[in-house]
């Protein structure tokens, strides 16, 4: 694809670009496999493909308009398969993909152990914010399971280093 | 303010994605759900197209990969298929002896419904259907099936398996459905406990917990009791299986009721294919239809040879069991050996009503059943007591006891008009 969407970081040599294909792609796969692999695994709703890829595109851009843009767009794809009213993974998204792409500004984010520790920090704030929203706006009220939600946040940590090494492969440098 | 501005696009612009979600967000929670047409309005757009969208790709991926399931299991996996179907055959036979105990109590069951004018609701078309996708998300637990409004589904149907209920329709799309499962916590279903007949409510929890409430503190209720389905939510058929209850607590918001944890029949984290039911059909249990208008004269003269109104009659009821074709149709006599399928009603239901008051042994057996609602599948009801031996002989008191009804009730039957030569 000739076109490639030209998100420049911020990094002195590296410049990070993505396809268009990869740009849509990445994330539409990512929301279908989050709602088609619990059709038969049902373990695997513990991670957040969305919130990860979501992560990812906004580290790597190091825009925040873009960032925010990328997060508010999965969120709300993701909120069309839920129970939910639409705008909570939304809303969290959103704030998350800003939060990740002035993240990047600053820090080195391409460390294995940095991108563990900055998932598991985002999905702890991205399940923080979802519950706000759910108990300020919503009005549901249900205990949290804070054992479990460490647990996910370490999975989701763990999956966040061969995927983030994965989707490196398709950073277009210049 | 041109700068202003430029400097601050990043927060400027967060805030107002945010504010438009929040807008977006308010008007779904604020906005009074229509009850006719649930989930209408302007974000339903959004989930028709985004389903609409991921569907296709969905049921490709699954009929894929069900065609190779089949294919394996079908040909080449058929090491134990012998063995398998001895067992099976085992099992069939019996329970063909336990149907056969069943039938009588169950038909039984069915006539006192009748009398008492009690409306059940029986599962009248299902649609079986495929799991094709899932909310992908732990605070949202609902299913993707193939069939949507174009199969006929709409919403509110009630959506099971053969080991238990297993949701409701929330959504219907044309070719897809979502389906919020039971232990989802907006959801809810009328249950009751099968052992203490109390009712009460299921909800799913936030952790994929179900949970039954609005049962009183102060009742007893078992660990290990079943939960079944009351049908009082006009969504679910009565007496399906839901649960097994797994734990008695007071409820932490209620300390007048009990919070009663329940293990779902269905594994529903492991759902392949399910059921929907499209039509329920209300009606009254009609014993015409399912032996008959059998009268209490009737059965006693099939099991008592000795009687001596109708010797010939008995005689032949005892033939009848192995070819109940033999005998015309239309009488009253015939209908104890046929087949629901093939008995017609020939008689009133005012003859029904008579013919159970007439009753001595069943209908006093089963006086204390009926006041309790009895499953359409499987009642639990005790076996009545039956006016003959092991050896088929008639205990002392029955002859005259039957005597009596049977004159006039009993008409002669077709073969019994002429006298034997």
């Amino acid at each position: 694809m000739s076109g490639a969407v030209t998100y420049t970081s911020r990094e002195e040599i590296d410049v990070h670009r993505f396809s268009w294909g990869i740009s849509i792609g990445i994330p539409l796969l990512a929301i279908f496999l989050q709602i088609f692999l619990p059709v038969r695994l049902g373990f695997l709703a513990i991670f957040d493909l969305p919130l990860l890829v979501t992560i990812f595109f906004a580290v790597a851009r190091r825009k925040p308009i873009t960032g925010l843009l990328t997060g508010a767009l999965i969120g709300t794809v993701q909120d069309a398969f839920t129970s939910q009213p639409i705008g909570l993974n939304g809303i969290a998204k959103t704030m998350i993909g800003y939060l990740a792409s002035s993240l990047g500004v600053r820090l080195d984010v391409e460390n294995p152990g940095s991108r563990f520790l900055m998932t598991f920090a985002f999905y702890l704030a991205h399940r923080f914010i979802y519950m706000i929203i759910d108990m300020g706006l919503v009005g549901t009220n249900e205990p949290q399971n804070w054992g479990h939600l460490l647990f996910c946040a370490v999975c989701n940590g763990t999956l966040a280093i061969p995927l983030f090494m994965l989707l490196d492969r398709f950073k277009l440098r210049s | 303010m041109e700068s202003f501005f430029s400097r601050y696009k990043n927060p400027i612009l967060l805030i107002a994605v945010l504010f438009v979600q929040v807008i977006i967000l308010a008007s779904q929670v604020r906005r009074p759900e229509d009850p006719k047409n649930p989930g209408s309005g302007g974000t339903r757009l959004i989930r028709v197209w985004v389903v609409n969208i991921f569907t296709p790709v969905e049921r490709a991926f699954v009929g894929t990969g069900r065609f190779f399931r089949n294919g394996w299991h079908n040909y080449v996996d058929l090491h134990d298929v012998r063995k398998q179907n001895q067992q099976l055959q085992a099992e069939v036979d019996r329970l063909r002896m336990q149907q056969a105990k069943l039938k009588e109590d169950a038909e039984q069951a069915h006539r006192l419904q009748a009398l008492l004018d009690f409306k059940e609701r029986f599962i009248g078309t299902t649609i079986a259907a495929q799991i094709i996708g899932t909310a992908g998300s732990e605070q949202s637990r609902v299913i993707y099936i193939d069939k949507g409004a174009r199969n006929g589904l709409k919403q509110d149907m009630a959506v099971i398996t053969p080991d238990g209920i297993v949701g409701k329709i929330r959504e219907v799309y044309f070719m897809s459905s979502q389906v919020l499962l039971i232990n989802d916590r907006d959801s809810g279903a009328g249950v009751i406990l099968e052992k203490s007949r109390l009712q009460g409510d299921l909800h799913g929890g936030s952790q994929g917990e179900t949970v039954v409430k609005n049962i009183m503190s102060d009742e007893k209720v078992d660990i290990g009791d079943q939960v079944l389905t009351s049908g009082g939510d006009r969504i679910y058929p009565k007496g399906l299986p839901v649960g097994v209850v797994t734990t008695v607590n007071t409820d932490p918001d209620k300390p007048l009721f009990l919070s009663i944890g329940v293990k779902p029949s269905t594994n529903l984290s492991r759902l392949e294919e399910v059921l929907v039911v499209t039509k329920m059909t209300e009606e009254l249990p009609n014993a015409n239809q399912i032996s008959g208008p059998i009268r209490a004269a009737d059965i006693l003269a099939q099991r008592l040879p000795s009687v001596p109104k109708v010797p010939e009659k008995a005689t032949d009821k005892s033939a009848d069991k192995n070819q109940p074709s033999q005998k015309p149709a239309g009488k009253p006599q015939d209908k104890i050996g046929a087949t629901p399928d093939s008995a017609q009603p020939t008689k009133p239901a005012a003859n029904v009503t008579n013919d159970q008051t007439k009753k001595p042994a069943g209908a006093n057996s089963g006086k204390e059943k009926s006041t309790k609602p009895l499953s359409s599948q499987t009642p639990k009801t005790k076996t009545p007591k039956e006016p003959v031996n092991e050896s088929g002989q008639a205990p002392e008191t029955a002859p005259p006891a039957i005597a009596k009804p049977d004159k006039p009730a009993t008409e002669p039957p077709a073969n019994a008009e002429k006298p034997p030569e």
